[in-house]
Formats: C-alpha cells, structure tokens, sequence
C-alpha cells in the first residue's frame, strides 16, 4: 500500500516481563469503594502518583467477582504502569490484586484499612508510594520495535461522519499495521448488530466466526431480556441521532470500518482478557460505553488507544493514553480541544484514506513517544469498571 | 489500494485544475438509496451533487429539506414498509413513504432489530 513510510520503532519503557508501555504511571488502586478515600489522600500527598478510584468490589461473585479482579488486576499489569500500591478494606481480596499483579514483576504493595483505619492506611502507603515514585522517576525511554506495540480502538459518540471518514482512518492504519506484527483490538458487542453478519466474515477462521456469533449472540439475547422499547436514544444515543445516525444497523456498518477492508481478527476475548494468540486484530465482548471498553482494553494490556468522534465525545483514561479523530467538520471547529487529528478533509475530498492513515500513524507515534494527548492535557481519567449484575 | 481511493486521488488533480465543484452529499455505494449531507446549510430547493464513492459517479439530487450537517436524504422514492439501503446493506425500514429529496432519519425510518 502507498503512503509514508511507517516508523519502525517507538520510545516506551520495557516493563519487568518484556510488554512495552508508553507511559510510567505509579496509580494507587483501590479494591473496593470504601477505599477510594484512602488512594486520593495518598494521591494528593505524594505528588505525580495516580488514584484510580472505582464503585465496586464488595459482595460481588461469580462472573462478575472475575471480572472485577480481571480488570484490577489487569489494569496494574498494564505496562503504562510503573508501579502500583493497592488498598483495600481487608487483606485477602487485596492479596489477590497484589498476588496478580506482582506476577509481571513490577513494585506492588497492599495494604488494608480494618484493624488500622484510614490514617494510618495512607501514612505507610504513602511512603511506599513515595519510593515507588522515585524509583519510577528514573526509569528511561529505550527504543522499542513498533510490533511491540498493543493498540486498542473504539469509537464514540459517532456520526454519519464517523462511518465517512473518521473510522476508515483507523481500518487503514490498522490494516498497515497488521502486517507488521503490531497487536490490535476492537470491541463493541451490542454495536455490532445488524452488521454482524458481515462481522463474522471478518473472522480468521470459521472457528474464531463461530465464537463470535455465540459472544454476540448472547448479548443480544441480554438486550432483548431487558428492553423496554427499541434502545432509541440508548443505542443509538441522542448525540449519535443528533449527528443524523438513525438505526443500530446504520451504526454497525459505519463501527465496522474501524478494522480496516482485509485486516482478519484470531481471536475473540472475554472482558478484560489478555489477548494470548500472538501478534494480530483482536474481537473484545465489551460494552459500547466508552469508558467501561476502553477501561476493560486497558486491563487487557493495551498500551495506546484510537478512539474516532463524529459529534465530539471527550473520554479519556487514566493509564492509556486516548486519541481522537474526527472527520466532522463543526466538531473539529467547535471542540478543537478535544481534537488530536481532524480528518475533516476527507468529506470536501481534500485528504485520501490513505493520507489519513499516514497521520493518524504519525499522532499515533508521536503520543507514543511522549507526547501528550487532547484527554490527558484536559485531565479526563475516565476508569469505569464493567459490572453484570446485582451484588449479593 | 480500493479503487475510490484511486478516485479521490484522482479528484483532487482535478480540483488543482480548478474544474471541480462543492460535493453536498456522499453515498457509500452504488446500491445506497440515500445519501449523506457533508456540507452545511443545505436548504430545500437546493440543487445538490452527489460523489457515489464506490463507483466514482457524480449525482444530483434537489433537497426537498434542509438537511443538517451528517444527516440523509433520499435519493429515490421510498416507499412506506421499504427497506432503507446505505454501505449496500439494510439499515432499517421506512415507517412512512418517503419522496426523493426528503430528510430521511428517526421520523420515518425504524430499526428492524430490538
């Protein structure tokens, strides 16, 4: 395919167990809701750590107890991170977060609030924090090959604009990347519908469709449990009817760009799972809110995410870094903020796909190396955990 | 390389030689029965050009709506009960007939899923 030449390495930090990160966090996690108090203290008194506060983690089980230790433990794995102090209100369920995550080798650290209580909690975790940090602080960038690099996608508060312009950006900077050997996902499960057949096309293999279908199946067969009316105004949102998309299938066919004309996906993963099958285009079962998927591929490990707007969603994440696209020509003139490349010109025929893709590659590199994104500069540290049902 | 992407190369020499004009809709296939307004300030009475993106063919269509910024027009007569085609695939049905040139979105046409 013609277009630039594609950079062959990025600056990151090889992490204990060889995954490459793009940034150095050093995030105070707290297991549950209760502590969510004691991570900001230690937060606000050891500057240039990060708290992750969340809802959950009390009385949860089965499923959905996995996919809260899943995405915990996940998320300190992520090799954004440095190093990690978790907090948790007692000390079994906060020794499996730290159990979990000492297995990439990195610093991790817990502690409990009973039997202590919040002060002294924060004062010991503060001065572990503080020496995780400077320890953090002087780790360096090393040149990494380019297939080390994991790259999650998702799209947000679309338009008709986004199926246009701004999504195809993504499908061929994935289909360039994807030779190279560079680890891709998409997810979207509900937002598939009406173009999933055309979906499971897209498959590696019958095997991998079939798994597809059963993953995609049985969200729609949730959907269709607890619907009370046709999801207008839910799925699609009022933003994306706003933007003129009228129906889920309109919706779907523009999603579906995202993954490129040839690019195959091997591999379907649980919410927040690892992907395990090699180098290649993964399908995550997420939902279709912005923060609760790009949290969950986050904790899968990915390292740097596309996330394409028509009418100007502003998510970002605490450790992977968000950049977004839009094709929408007000959306770029009224929210330049929010803007890391405007591929407006696509629409008045001024940009090829393959033009596009050439710069979203080079924002992309660039936020690799260090630079900031629109979300990061602007402070949003959307972490939104994934819950299936009721507590006990 | 797909071969509208030729195209839209193709397009842009030809718009260096000053010999194009404003494109108001875009249509992703030629099996579409709509398009989608790229521009804004399209008003009903409007004479508007159309690039079907897959075949490389300019169309034109009057708007018998404004149509916003990134929302559709018919670019044929629709029937009431019609499927709406746009990617070359079903993306609903019309709930009402809808006339060439029409504003076609939520009020006349529904999802066939949920």
């Amino acid at each position: 395919m013609p277009g630039k030449d594609i950079p062959k390495s990025i600056w990151g930090y090889r992490r204990e167990n060889g995954r490459v990160g793009i940034r150095n966090h050093v995030i105070i996690l707290p297991l549950d809701d209760l502590s969510n108090a004691a991570c900001q203290a230690v937060a606000h008194n050891i500057k240039g750590t990060l708290a992750l506060p969340h809802h959950y983690g009390r009385l949860q089980f089965g499923e959905d107890l996995q996919l809260h230790f899943r995405t915990l433990i996940g998320t300190g794995c992520n090799p954004n991170v440095a190093a990690v102090v978790v907090i948790g209100i007692e000390p079994g369920w906060t020794g499996r977060v730290v159990e979990g995550i000492a297995a990439t080798g990195k610093p991790v650290q817990g502690f409990s609030i009973e039997r202590n209580g919040d002060i002294k909690t924060i004062a010991a975790a503060a001065r572990v924090a503080h020496q995780f940090l400077q320890q953090a602080s002087e780790l360096r960038r090393e040149e990494c090959g380019i297939a080390d690099l994991w790259v999650s996608t998702k799209c947000g508060e679309s338009d008709t604009t986004s199926g246009l312009g701004a999504n195809p950006t993504v499908g061929n900077l994935i289909d360039k990347l994807d030779p190279l050997g560079v680890t891709t996902c998409f997810g979207e499960t509900s937002e598939l519908t009406g173009a999933e057949m055309v979906c499971k096309e897209r498959a590696v293999s019958p095997e991998i469709g079939e798994k597809f279908m059963k993953t995609w199946n049985a969200y729609n067969a949730f959907i269709e449990e607890c619907k009370t009316d046709d999801l207008s105004e839910s799925q699609p949102t009022k933003g994306n009817i706003e933007g003129g998309l009228t129906t889920i299938e309109e919706k779907a066919f523009g999603n579906l760009t995202k993954i490129g004309k040839k690019t195959k996906f091997i591999d379907v993963l649980e919410p927040a799972e690892a992907p395990g099958a090699g180098a290649g285009l993964y399908f995550m079962d997420t939902s279709s809110a912005a923060a609760e998927c790009v949290t969950l591929q986050a904790a899968a490990g990915f390292a740097v995410h596309l996330f394409p707007t028509g009418q100007g969603n502003v998510i970002g994440n605490p450790i992977e870094p968000v950049i977004k696209l839009t094709a929408n020509p007000r959306t770029a003139r009224e929210m330049s903020e929010h803007v890391d490349l405007d591929v407006s010109g696509i629409l008045r025929r001024e940009m090829t796909f393959d033009d596009a893709g050439d710069a979203l590659i080079d924002i992309m590199v660039r936020t690799c190396n260090g630079r900031l994104t629109c979300a990061e500069v602007l402070g949003h540290r959307e972490f939104v955990m994934t819950k299936l049902y009721r507590s006990a | 390389m797909a071969s509208w992407e030729t195209t839209i190369d193709n397009r842009i020499q030809i718009a260096l030689r000053g010999r194009i004009v404003t494109t108001h809709i875009l249509i992703h296939g030629q099996e579409d029965t709509v398009g989608v307004a790229v521009v804004e300030g399209i008003e009903a009475g409007m004479e508007l050009t159309g690039w079907v993106m897959d075949s490389d063919e300019t169309i034109s269509v009057e708007a018998r709506d404004p149509i916003p910024l990134g929302h559709k027009v018919a670019l044929q007569d629709i029937a009431e009960g019609d499927t709406v085609v746009k990617y070359g695939h079903d993306i609903g049905r019309a709930v009402q007939s809808i006339a060439k040139g029409h504003h076609v979105h939520v009020h006349n046409t529904k999802t066939k899923r949920w």
